[in-house]
């Protein structure tokens, strides 16, 4: 999923500045991250109205990506959309940009800070997996992704940085390659410990539209 | 060209002693060559680092041009987190049209790590594959496209780092031993400080005959004050201090006097190891304590070439 955070309530209100506002949440990325599901999408209400902020009206999109189904889901609430100066996306950055292309003369604001495309590993606690660099090579470390989950995406094995298992970028981020190393150890790969990754393609992570 | 001195004493066996010069926190280069001077004679060659630790400072290879003016021999350092394959063999073209023919390949400690944490890192290549590219660059005129290099293959003597403090443990070997297949002919490796592990590991290195494949020097960092014990302890990406040696520093009532004994006690056990070809010293802001170091170890004069 694309990993959210909320921003600080007060970040919001600065972005908004005077005005009145429509919320829009997502059904699913934002939901499963609890940063724009129903649930958060009141709660943002009830905060903005005890700030005197008006609210004039909130959607859950289904998803919010999907720009022809969420133009279609809001077409009974043009009105309150209309009657607000902004809105505000409790969505990745991409919900966000769909909302803004439907609505290009509203103030869109994005209420998270979208993070990474990873995984919810338990309740509350969110990893990233993949870059989306456009030419996947996780076949080389058994389906485990050094240039999504390495910092350095150090395709050759880990850097002189990894101390007692754990990243140099932060004490409490587990080295990748211990995984990638234990695989390729446990499934016998001895000559893929040794083989030599050539340098990536990074060209396809700049692909910015895709038609099929 | 230049001949290469530092190449030329590894290939006669001769020990050899390199010493880190960090370059200045600005554009003044004074300070910098007069530390640079103070240690003339006492070592072969000198690292001037690629804004280390993520730390912003005059380039490594403005150092290592002003070093080289001065007749200090130069090892460039070179990093995989500020630049892509473009830049780095377009420095690896520019150095050696200016002589500067030592580099040392790096992938870099990450930028979060810096003064300047909200940069955007780079990464394009790792340090094996920078090491190979440079290989080919010199050994098949190709760049990394695959496109014929016209008017000059660099000449160059290609280095790497070796962390064997770093986990998992097992696996550095076979990590260095995919530096020499990639190209690799000399290693710096981190400060030592846990002689058993390293003893261990230069085991290995012989077993699998890499020393006969790579000239190995082993890092050595006089530790100046308690503040920076602490600091390179808990700290510094990827130096390991075990508790054992910063009790006897930390405890230590004249902590210089301390820390010499400390230094010259590892290189004196790292010179009688197997398969080491020499000491990198990096004495972190206590560049002046070198000479001593050099003199005590039985390292001074430094030889010259046959």
């Amino acid at each position: 999923m694309i990993v959210t955070r909320k921003k600080s309530f007060e970040d919001i209100i600065n972005a908004l500045g005077a005005g009145s506002v429509y919320i829009l949440g997502c059904s699913q990325c934002a939901t499963l991250c609890r940063t724009g599901g129903e649930k958060e999408v009141l709660e943002m209400k009830d905060l903005l109205e005890q700030q005197k902020i008006s609210v004039t009206g909130f959607f859950i999109l289904d998803p919010a990506c999907h720009k022809k189904n969420s133009k279609h889901l809001l077409r009974n609430e043009l009105q309150n959309i209309e009657q607000s100066d902004h809105l505000l996306v409790l969505a990745c950055g991409d919900g966000l940009q769909v909302v803004s292309s439907l609505f290009p003369k509203k103030h869109a604001i994005s209420g998270t800070d979208t993070l990474f495309l990873g995984a919810e590993e338990k309740r509350g606690v969110f990893t990233k997996r993949c870059h989306l660099c456009g030419t996947c090579i996780a076949e080389e470390f058994n389906g485990l992704c050094p240039i999504g989950q390495c910092p350095k995406h150090m395709l050759n094995g880990p850097c002189g940085g990894s101390m007692n298992g754990y990243c140099e970028v932060s004490t409490d981020y587990p080295c990748i390659w211990e995984f990638i190393l234990e695989s390729m150890a446990n499934r016998g790969q001895q000559k893929n410990l040794k083989q030599f990754i050539k340098p990536h393609n990074w060209k396809e992570s700049f692909v910015c539209s895709l038609e099929e | 060209m230049q001949s290469n001195m530092f190449q030329e004493l590894l290939k006669q066996n001769d020990f050899v002693i390199t010493a880190e010069v960090g370059p200045p926190k600005g554009s003044d280069p004074i300070k910098f060559l007069e530390k640079a001077s103070h240690l003339k004679g006492y070592a072969d060659a000198f690292n001037v680092t690629d804004n280390q630790t993520a730390v912003v400072r005059l380039s490594s290879f403005a150092g290592s041009i002003l070093l080289q003016r001065n007749g200090l021999q130069p090892i460039l350092q070179m990093s995989c987190r500020d630049r892509n394959r473009i830049a780095l063999q377009s420095d690896i073209l520019g150095a050696s049209a200016l002589d500067i023919t030592n580099i040392l390949f790096v992938t870099g400690d990450h930028q979060t790590m810096g003064n300047h944490p909200n940069a955007k890192g780079v990464f394009d290549i790792d340090s094996i594959q920078l090491i190979q590219l440079a290989k080919q660059l010199r050994d098949k005129g190709l760049f990394q496209n695959g496109e014929e290099i016209k008017q000059g293959r660099p000449e160059i003597f290609i280095g790497g780092v070796c962390n064997p403090f770093a986990t998992p443990y097992w696996y550095r070997i076979q990590r260095l031993e995919k530096k020499a297949d990639a190209g690799a002919e000399f290693i710096q490796t981190q400060s030592v400080f846990d002689i058993q592990r390293f003893a261990s590991f230069m085991d290995m290195v012989i077993e699998q005959g890499l020393h006969k494949r790579l000239f190995i020097l082993a890092g050595i960092t006089p530790i100046k004050s308690k503040k920076m014990l602490d600091r390179m302890k808990y700290h510094v990406p990827g130096v390991d201090i075990p508790d054992e040696i910063y009790t006897r520093l930390a405890s230590a009532l004249d902590f210089v006097h301390e820390s010499i004994t400390l230094t010259l006690d590892l290189m004196e056990q790292i010179k009688k190891m197997k398969g080491i070809s020499g000491v990198h010293i990096t004495a972190l802001f206590w560049e002046d304590i070198i000479p001593l170091l050099v003199k005590e170890s039985g390292c001074y004069p430094r030889p010259t070439i046959d």
